[in-house]
């Protein structure tokens, strides 16, 4: 579904992705994991055009991204670590803006869809609720339920835990569980690595904008074949 | 000490009544002065070169010389070159949105680049195309957070609307000149004009404080 080849990427002088080759499947659960700095993030923003690429390309069902930037966008869900929900905004109308200005659906009918994508996420009695009357996990399951609401065929998660209190945690990845469970495509940068090993179908470990391996979880975490992974792995686990 | 306001009394109506023009010229002018700068706040945030040009030059303009110099130009000069006399009120009105645009578009600017860059990822993110992330989701919040900054610009506004008077439109101020050469008083003509201003200046304020509790419902 999605072809990713030698992807380069530069802020400056700093190389940030420095080659990065590799294939999502329709269906697949990919986790990008590595250190800070080693472009995790960078690539998933590339994915939806947050950040343009330098060289190389990205092809979604063939096509190149470059190509297709609103068309991609309606496609591909994004959830970021700091949420990003409109705080001037009710979750409700957070959730219905896009399909409403986006998809021209109509308010009723954006609505209705909205409730149901509340009802999943655990959220319905908080649907005229401002996010700033929200805990982190509550505004991290408006987010996924409002990148849902434009019903995407992949949906990226920027370290959807990583700004959360510890206790939040939990409701945001069993939440993301049942995504998994309805055969979403999803694309996850995180540092959870119980969560990775339980849902991820495959493991990229990147380091210094280099895809360093590319593994099933089972593999990746019991018997992985680069020292970097080895050592990260020992200072995570 | 020599004060008699009975002997303003009987012109009383005819001050207040430069408190519907000194209105309708403020008001006018700050509607197209909000329009005009918000458009050159897109202007200077925006990725077209030229514009950004034009906006900066144009405030850096606006803001580096007099205002009544400005208005003096528009009333006197802009009849001279074109031909075209456009009247004391419509020139007062042009100069001073067109000079308090500068002053909002800096506002606003400062504004919108205050709002977290993580709003303009979430818009794009979701597919919503530039025109209607600016419109619903940037300036909304950005407008929350200088609606301050905002007040104290129409406030200064309707207290600078004074110097029309020196182009001889019929406002407060200038009514009560009038009445003060007619009756050789000044003194009370003018303390009058000035309580009018005060609690035009006292009214806005209030405004400003019930616009800001309504947006701040979502806090």
């Amino acid at each position: 579904m999605i072809d990713v080849q030698g992807l380069k990427k530069n802020f400056g002088k700093n190389e940030v992705l420095k080659g990065i080759t590799t294939s999502i499947k329709k269906g697949e659960v990919i986790a990008v994991i590595g250190p800070s700095g080693s472009g995790k993030s960078t690539f998933l923003r590339c994915l939806n055009l947050l950040e343009t690429h330098d060289e190389g390309s990205i092809l979604v069902e063939g096509k190149d991204i470059n190509a297709m930037e609103l068309h991609l966008r309606k496609k591909v869900g994004m959830v970021f670590q700091h949420f990003n929900l409109f705080p001037h905004l009710t979750v409700l109308e957070n959730v219905t803006f896009a399909p409403q200005q986006v998809l021209k659906i109509s308010k009723s009918e954006a609505e209705r869809e909205a409730l149901d994508l509340l009802k999943t996420v655990g959220l319905s009695d908080k649907a005229n609720s401002y996010p700033s009357n929200l805990s982190g996990g509550q505004k991290q399951r408006v987010a996924v339920a409002r990148a849902l609401a434009m019903k995407p065929e992949v949906m990226l998660f920027d370290e959807p835990t990583s700004a959360l209190d510890p206790e939040m945690v939990k409701e945001v990845l069993q939440v993301m569980k049942n995504l998994v469970k309805l055969g979403m495509t999803m694309v996850i940068v995180t540092h959870e690595m119980g969560f990775a090993k339980e849902v991820a179908d495959r493991v990229l470990f990147m380091d210094d904008g280099k895809l360093v391996e590319d593994q099933v979880p089972a593999i990746f975490f019991e018997n992985p074949k680069t020292d970097r992974a080895k050592a990260f792995l020992e200072k995570v686990l | 000490m020599n004060l008699d306001f009975a002997q303003l009394v009987p012109s009383i109506p005819y001050i207040l009544y430069g408190i519907w023009v000194t209105l309708q010229f403020v008001a006018v002018s700050l509607v197209l002065g909000f329009l005009w700068g918000t458009v050159l706040s897109l202007f200077k945030i925006g990725k077209i070169t030229v514009l950004r040009w034009f906006a900066d030059a144009y405030t850096s303009v606006f803001r580096g010389t007099p205002l009544i110099l400005q208005m003096l130009l528009i009333y006197y000069a802009v009849p001279q070159l074109t031909g075209v006399d456009i009247g004391a009120f419509s020139a007062g009105v042009l100069t001073f949105a067109l000079n308090s645009a500068a002053y909002i578009s800096e506002i606003i600017r400062a504004g919108i680049n205050a709002v977290d860059k993580g709003q303009k990822e979430a818009a794009m993110a979701l597919g919503v195309p530039y025109r209607t992330m600016m419109l619903k989701i940037i300036l909304p919040q950005a407008f929350k957070n200088i609606l301050p900054a905002l007040m104290n610009e129409f406030i200064t506004l309707t207290k600078e609307s004074a110097i029309v008077s020196v182009i001889g439109a019929l406002d407060i101020m200038r009514r009560a000149q009038i009445v003060g050469a007619s009756n050789y008083r000044f003194f009370e003509p003018l303390l009058l004009a000035g309580l009018v201003y005060y609690l035009l200046v006292m009214m806005l304020t209030l405004a400003g404080r019930v616009m800001e509790r309504r947006l701040a419902k979502s806090d």
